[in-house]
C-alpha cells in the first residue's frame, strides 16, 4: 500500500459517520418550488434527482484519484424525508444511541424542526405504509413475526450487470429516444405512461453527466491552484476522465472505475437503496479494459491496483443511511451490503477466474475495511488456487471474502425460469442472495420469524410476551395427541401470517411503484427502457420478491424438543415443558439440562432432527413460493438473518429447545450456537438436506480457531470442506477465524479494538460496533469450535 | 459378512491428524499397553468405565458421571463411517482405525476393514502393533496405511513405561515390511524418555534398514490428555515434563534424517 492510499484509507476509517441534511434541504426546497404540482410524478422524481446533482457540493478529496461523494464530505450521511422523515427524537436517539451513531449537530436539529418535518410528515413513504397496513399486519409486525424492508428504505436489491461498462448516458438517452419513437398512441394503452416513464429516464441521465461536469470543472479549479505539479496533473487527468464518462462509454481501467462511481452515486442518491448498488462480477467486466490497458502499456500493474484501492476507499466513505426502529435492529450496520463478485463462470459455461481476480484479493487483503463486502464464486470448473488464496484472506480473521457455489447458484437461477446465459452472468449480492445482475429486480421484503410463529402456536394463538391474540386459534397443545397435530397447527399458523405478510407486500410494493419511481435506476436494468416501465413497477427482465426465514436451526431444535420428550419418549407433557418455559427453566433446572444434552439436536447428521427441518423448510417453501407479487414475478424463499436473528431472538420468551427467554436465535441454516458436537462435517451434512437450490440462497457460518488454518495443511482441509458442502448443492459458507479470548477482550476494551472485524451472519463488522447481545453470541458462537 | 459387535469409546468425524485427507476416526477401547503419555487413557481398560462428566450444573457440586464405551455392531460403526463418504472422496481421506489397540479386538476390526473395502473406502490402521502376528496376517490385505507406534529400542525402558517388551512389536513390523505394507512410523517426542540421543538414534539406524517405510512423523508431546486422567481418576505420571519447543523438534528431525527417513513434525 502507498502512501496516497494509506493516507486515503486513514482518512477513511476515522471518519466520524454524521447526518447530513444537505440532500434533504435541497429536495425539500425543490419540492416546493411548485414544479411537481404540473407534472408527473416520474417526471418530478427525475426532476429532484437532477435538481440535487446540480446543486450538492462537490467533493474532492486530496490525493483521491477516483472522486465523488454522496454527502459534502466522506462519511457525511444524507436523509431521505421523503422515505423516512426522521423526528427530533429520532436525531436524539441516531445521535447518543452506542452503536451505529451519526452524530447530529445542532444546525441539524433546527433545521429538520423547521423546514424538513413540517413539509414531510405525513408525506414521507413511510407513514403511507404505516397507515394503509390493517391491524392484523400492524399486531404481527409489533410482535416481532416479520419485519418490513421497504418501511424505511428503498427497493434496490439489484446488482449492475456487463452492459453498464459498455455504454455511456447518451447511449442510454438514444435507447430512450427509440423507445419513445416506437410508443404505439393508437393501440397500447400504456402508451402515455410509457412516455413519462421514459421522459423520466432521459431527465435522469442527464442528471448524472451534469454531476460528473461538475467534477470536471472542480478539478479543472482545483488543478489551478495546486503547487504540487504532480497532483495538478493527476487533478487534470481527473477532469479529462470526468468529462469523459458517464457520458461516454469507458475506454480505460481508470474511465471505467470512474463510470461505475458516478453510477453508484446516482443510485444512493437518487433513492436510500437497499444493499446501495453494486459493481457485480467486477474481475469478469473490468477484464476487458485491464487487459488492453496493459498491452498498450499506457499504466502499470501496480497503478491499476492503486486505482483499485482509491476505488475501495469510495465504498468505505459511503455509511449505510441511518436506520431507525426495527430496521436499525435488523440490520444493524454501517455496511452498505456492496457485495463484489469474483470468479465463477463465463457465460458461455466456461471458468471465468482471471489475472485481475487474483489482483482485486490482493487488493482486499491489503485494504482490510468494511466496504466493500468481497466473495468468491467457486464453480466445478475453478482452479482450486483461487480458493486457496480466498481462504488465506479468510485466515486474517475479517470475515471476507465468503465463498459462493457457482453451480448451485445458476441451477437457482435456472429453476425460477431465467435463461442459461443470464443465469451465468449472475450471483450473489447484499449477504448471500441470488440474482441475474443487470437484469432483476429482487427485492428482499423483510426477515419471517419461524420460532414466533411455533411460540404462538404453543399458546394457542396468543403472543406469550404480550398476552395479545394475534394468530389462529389452532388448538389447546396439552390435548394434542400427536406430534403431526402439533405440526398441522403450526403449519396453519405460518400460512396464516405469510398471507399477512404478502398482502402487506403487494400494498407496499404498489406505494413505491406509484409514489417513488426510480427513473435513474431503470436506467440501468433491462429491460426497463425496453418496457418503458420503472423499476420499481416491473420494468425490470425479471421481478422478483423474498421473504427471508429466519432462525431454522432454533425452531428446528424447538420441534425436535416437542416431538422427542412429549410425544416419542414421553420424558415430560406438554404442560410441564410449557410452565418450565414461562418461568425460563429457572425453577426446573433438571428438565432444562435434559433439554440441552440429551435432545437430538440440528447440525450433528442425525435424520432425527433434520428431517424436522426440511419438514419446516418446506413448509415455508410452499407457504410462499411462486404466490404472485404486483409486478409479474412471484414471492421466494430466502435463510439469512443480518442482524435479525439477534432482533427476533429478543421478541420470544424460552423456547422448546431449552434457549431462554429473549436470546437470540441461530442465524441462517446454522445449527443452534454451541450444539453441533458433532464436527464440521457434520453439520455440512446436516445443511445440506434441504434442498438449496429451491431457494434464492442461504447462509451457512462456520468457526475456526486461528491455530487449525495456521498452516497449509488446514487451508487444504477447509478448501475439501467446501468443495464436499457444495458437491452437495450448497449455497454459501463463511468463516469466522478469531480466538473468543481475543474477542472478550474486545469486549472488555473496545478502545484497543476499533479495527477487529468479524463475520456476523451474512457481511463483515467492526465487532466494537455490535451490540452486546451480538457481541456475547459471536462470542459463544467462537467458543464452542469443533477444532 | 457376518454381524460382529466390538467395544469402541468414540468415533471422531472431520479427524484431520490421522492420515492424509479428512477421516473418521474409530477409537477401540481397550490395549495391551499402559503409556505413561497416553492421550487416551479411557482407551486402555477393555470395558467400559465411569468418567466424570464435564458438564455441572451451576448450583450442584456433586460430579456427574457418565460411561465411556459402548459395545456397537460393525454395521452401525459402518453407517457413521459412510455418512462422511462425500469428504473422503473430495479430500483423498478414508476411516482410520485407532484406540486403543484395535488388533486387540481382532474379529471387529476385521469386519470393519471388510466391510470399508467394500465401500471403497481408504483405511488406515493406527497401532502399537503389539498382537499375535496370526491376526495381523488376517487383516493386512485390506489395511491401505498402517501409521506404526515406535517409541523405545531398548526392552528395559520399553517395559518400564509402556508395560510390554519390544520383540512382537519389531517382529510384527518385519512383517509388514516383509508384505511391502505402506507404512508411516510415528515416534511421541516425550522429552527425557524418547528423546535421548540414544534411543533416537537406535530408532534412526533401525528404521534405515527397513524398506517400505514412506515416512516418519514425530509427534510432541502435549498436556492436552491430562485433564482426562483427573476425569478417570487416574494417576498422571508425567506431571513434571514441559512440551518440547519448535526448535527441539527441529532438532530431532534433523537427526533422524540424517538416517535417509522422511520425517515430518506432526501427524
Amino acid at each position: 500500500m502507498n502512501e496516497r492510499v494509506k493516507k486515503l484509507r486513514e482518512q477513511s476509517i476515522n471518519a466520524k459517520p454524521s447526518l447530513s441534511l444537505e440532500r434533504a434541504l435541497l429536495l425539500t426546497d425543490f419540492y416546493q418550488s411548485g414544479v411537481i404540482e404540473k407534472v408527473s410524478i416520474p417526471i418530478a422524481r427525475a426532476l429532484a434527482f437532477k435538481y440535487l446533482l446540480e446543486n450538492k457540493e462537490i467533493c474532492i478529496n486530496d490525493g483521491e484519484l477516483i472522486v465523488g461523494e454522496r454527502g459534502p464530505e466522506p462519511a457525511a450521511t444524507p436523509t431521505y424525508p421523503e422515505i423516512c422523515t426522521h423526528s427530533m427524537k429520532d436525531l436524539e436517539i441516531l445521535d447518543t444511541r452506542s452503536k451505529i451513531s451519526f452524530s447530529v449537530d445542532e444546525e441539524t436539529r433546527q433545521l429538520t424542526q423547521e423546514k424538513i418535518i413540517p413539509y414531510w410528515k405525513g408525506r414521507s413513504i413511510r407513514d403511507q405504509i404505516f397507515e394503509k397496513m390493517d391491524k392484523g399486519w400492524i399486531e404481527a409486525y409489533d410482535a416481532g413475526v416479520f419485519t418490513e424492508f421497504m418501511e424505511q428504505r428503498a427497493p434496490g436489491h439489484t446488482v449492475a450487470g456487463r452492459q453498464i461498462f459498455q455504454k455511456g448516458f447518451l447511449d442510454y438517452k438514444k435507447e430512450i429516444v427509440e423507445a419513445l419513437n416506437s410508443l404505439d398512441f393508437d393501440k397500447d394503452p400504456e402508451a402515455h405512461s410509457k412516455r413519462e416513464q421514459l421522459k423520466a429516464m432521459e431527465i435522469a441521465a442527464d442528471a448524472i453527466m451534469i454531476l460528473a461536469e461538475r467534477y470536471s470543472k472542480k478539478a479543472i479549479e482545483l488543478a489551478k491552484n495546486e503547487e504540487d505539479s504532480k497532483r495538478k496533473q493527476e487533478l487534470e487527468k481527473i477532469a479529462e476522465i470526468c468529462s469523459y464518462v458517464p457520458k461516454n462509454a469507458p475506454r480505460t481501467v481508470w474511465e471505467t472505475l470512474q463510470h461505475y462511481w458516478f453510477i453508484h452515486l446516482g443510485v444512493i442518491t437518487e433513492l436510500n437503496t437497499w444493499d446501495s448498488f453494486n459493481p457485480g462480477r467486477l474481475d469478469q467486466n473490468l477484464y476487458p479494459f485491464f487487459k488492453k490497458d496493459l498491452e498498450e502499456g499506457i499504466i502499470s500493474l501496480e497503478e491499476i491496483k492503486e486505482l483499485l484501492q482509491c476505488f475501495w476507499i469510495k465504498f468505505n466513505n459511503q455509511p449505510a443511511p441511518p436506520k431507525v426502529g426495527v430496521t436499525a435492529e435488523e440490520s444493524n450496520t454501517y455496511t452498505d451490503f456492496c457485495l463484489i463478485n469474483l470468479g465463477g463462470v463465463k457465460e458461455d459455461g466456461s471458468d471465468a477466474v482471471n489475472d485481475l481476480s487474483y489482483l482485486i484479493l490482493d487488493v482486499i487483503e491489503e485494504m482490510r475495511i468494511l466496504q466493500p463486502s468481497s466473495m468468491v464464486q467457486i464453480s466445478k470448473k475453478s482452479p482450486d488456487a483461487i480458493l486457496k488464496r480466498a481462504l488465506k484472506i479468510v485466515r486474517t480473521g475479517f470475515g471476507q471474502p465468503s465463498i459462493f457455489n457457482t453451480d448451485a447458484i445458476i441451477q437457482e437461477l435456472l429453476g425460477q425460469g431465467k435463461s442459461i446465459i443470464d443465469a451465468r452472468n449472475g450471483g450473489a449480492s447484499g449477504c448471500v442472495e441470488t440474482g441475474a445482475f443487470g437484469k432483476e429486480s429482487y427485492i428482499l421484503s423483510g426477515y419471517f420469524n419461524l420460532t414466533k410463529v411455533l411460540e404462538i402456536t404453543l399458546y394457542n394463538g396468543k403472543d406469550p410476551r404480550t398476552g395479545n391474540i394475534i394468530g389462529l386459534e389452532t388448538g389447546v397443545p396439552s390435548q394434542f395427541n400427536t406430534f403431526d397435530e402439533l405440526f398441522e397447527s403450526f403449519r396453519l399458523q405460518l400460512n396464516y401470517f405469510i398471507d399477512i405478510k404478502i398482502k402487506g407486500n403487494n400494498i407496499i410494493e404498489r406505494l413505491w411503484a406509484n409514489l417513488l419511481p426510480s427513473p435513474f435506476m431503470s436506467l440501468l436494468i433491462d429491460d426497463c427502457i425496453e418496457n418503458g416501465k420503472d423499476y420499481n413497477d416491473g420494468g425490470a427482465r425479471y421481478n422478483t420478491t423474498y421473504i427471508q426465514g429466519v432462525g431454522l436451526g432454533t425452531i428446528t431444535d424447538s420441534l425436535s424438543s416437542l416431538k422427542y420428550n412429549i410425544f416419542d419418549n414421553k420424558i415430560t407433557s406438554m404442560q410441564e415443558l410449557l410452565e418450565s418455559m414461562e418461568k425460563n427453566f429457572e425453577e426446573n433446572q433438571e428438565l432444562w439440562v435434559k433439554l440441552i444434552r440429551e435432545t437430538p439436536k440440528y447440525g450433528n447428521d442425525d435424520d432425527y432432527t433434520d428431517e424436522l427441518m426440511n419438514r419446516v423448510f418446506n413448509e415455508f417453501y410452499t407457504s410462499v413460493n411462486g404466490r404472485p407479487n404486483t409486478k409479474g414475478g412471484c414471492h421466494r424463499i430466502n435463510l439469512l438473518p443480518t442482524t435479525a436473528h439477534v432482533y427476533f431472538g429478543s421478541v420470544i420468551k424460552a423456547t422448546p429447545d431449552g434457549r431462554k427467554e429473549f436470546q437470540p436465535l441461530s442465524e441462517g441454516v446454522s445449527p443452534v450456537q454451541g450444539m453441533d458436537i458433532k464436527g464440521p462435517t457434520a453439520v455440512i451434512k446436516s445443511a445440506s438436506k434441504i434442498d438449496h437450490l429451491k431457494t434464492g440462497g442461504t447462509l451457512l457460518n462456520q468457526k475456526f480457531t486461528p491455530q487449525f488454518l495456521a498452516d497449509d495443511d488446514g487451508i487444504s482441509k477447509l478448501l475439501y470442506l467446501i468443495k464436499s458442502y457444495f458437491r452437495l448443492d450448497g449455497h454459501h459458507i463463511q468463516f469466522n477465524v478469531v480466538s473468543a479470548d481475543t474477542l472478550r477482550k474486545a469486549q472488555k476494551n473496545p478502545e484497543l479494538y476499533r479495527n477487529l472485524i468479524v463475520r456476523v451472519a451474512g457481511y463483515s463488522d467492526y465487532f466494537i460496533n455490535l451490540g452486546e447481545n451480538l457481541q456475547n453470541e459471536i462470542i459463544e458462537r467462537t467458543e464452542h469450535m469443533s477444532m | 459378512m457376518k454381524e460382529t459387535k466390538g467395544i469402541i469409546f468414540d468415533i471422531k468425524r472431520f479427524a484431520i491428524h490421522d492420515g492424509p485427507g479428512i477421516r473418521t476416526t474409530i477409537f477401540f477401547k481397550g490395549c495391551p499397553l499402559k503409556c505413561w503419555w497416553c492421550a487416551n487413557p479411557e482407551g486402555q481398560k477393555t470395558d467400559p468405565e465411569k468418567i466424570i462428566s464435564p458438564f455441572q450444573l451451576e448450583e450442584n457440586d456433586e460430579c456427574v458421571k457418565d460411561i465411556i464405551g459402548e459395545e456397537i455392531s460393525s454395521q452401525q460403526v459402518i453407517d457413521e463411517i459412510l455418512k462422511d463418504r462425500v469428504f473422503y472422496e473430495e479430500s483423498s481421506g478414508g476411516v482410520t482405525f485407532s484406540g486403543g489397540e484395535p488388533l486387540m479386538q481382532p474379529e471387529f476390526l476385521h469386519s470393519l476393514l471388510e466391510l470399508s473395502k467394500q465401500e471403497s473406502i481408504h483405511t488406515i490402521l493406527d497401532t502399537s502393533g503389539y498382537a499375535p502376528q496370526a491376526i495381523l496376517e488376517k487383516i493386512v490385505d485390506s489395511v491401505d496405511l498402517f501409521l506404526y507406534d515406535i517409541k523405545l529400542l531398548g526392552n528395559e525402558e520399553h517395559m518400564k513405561y509402556t508395560g510390554v517388551s519390544t520383540e512382537l512389536i519389531l517382529q510384527n513390523l518385519s512383517f509388514l515390511v516383509e508384505r511391502e505394507q505402506n507404512i508411516i512410523i510415528r515416534i511421541p517426542i516425550i522429552p527425557g524418555i524418547t528423546d535421548t540421543s540414544e534411543n533416537l538414534a537406535l530408532i534412526g539406524s533401525y528404521l534405515s534398514e527397513l524398506k517400505s517405510i514412506s515416512r516418519v512423523d514425530i509427534l510432541p508431546y502435549n498436556e492436552m490428555s491430562k485433564a482426562k486422567y483427573t476425569r478417570l481418576e487416574k494417576p498422571y505420571e508425567l506431571n513434571n515434563i514441559v512440551p518440547p519447543i519448535d526448535e527441539r523438534m527441529n532438532e530431532i528431525k534433523e537427526k533422524l534424517e540424517q538416517f535417509g527417513l522422511q520425517v515430518k513434525i506432526g501427524g
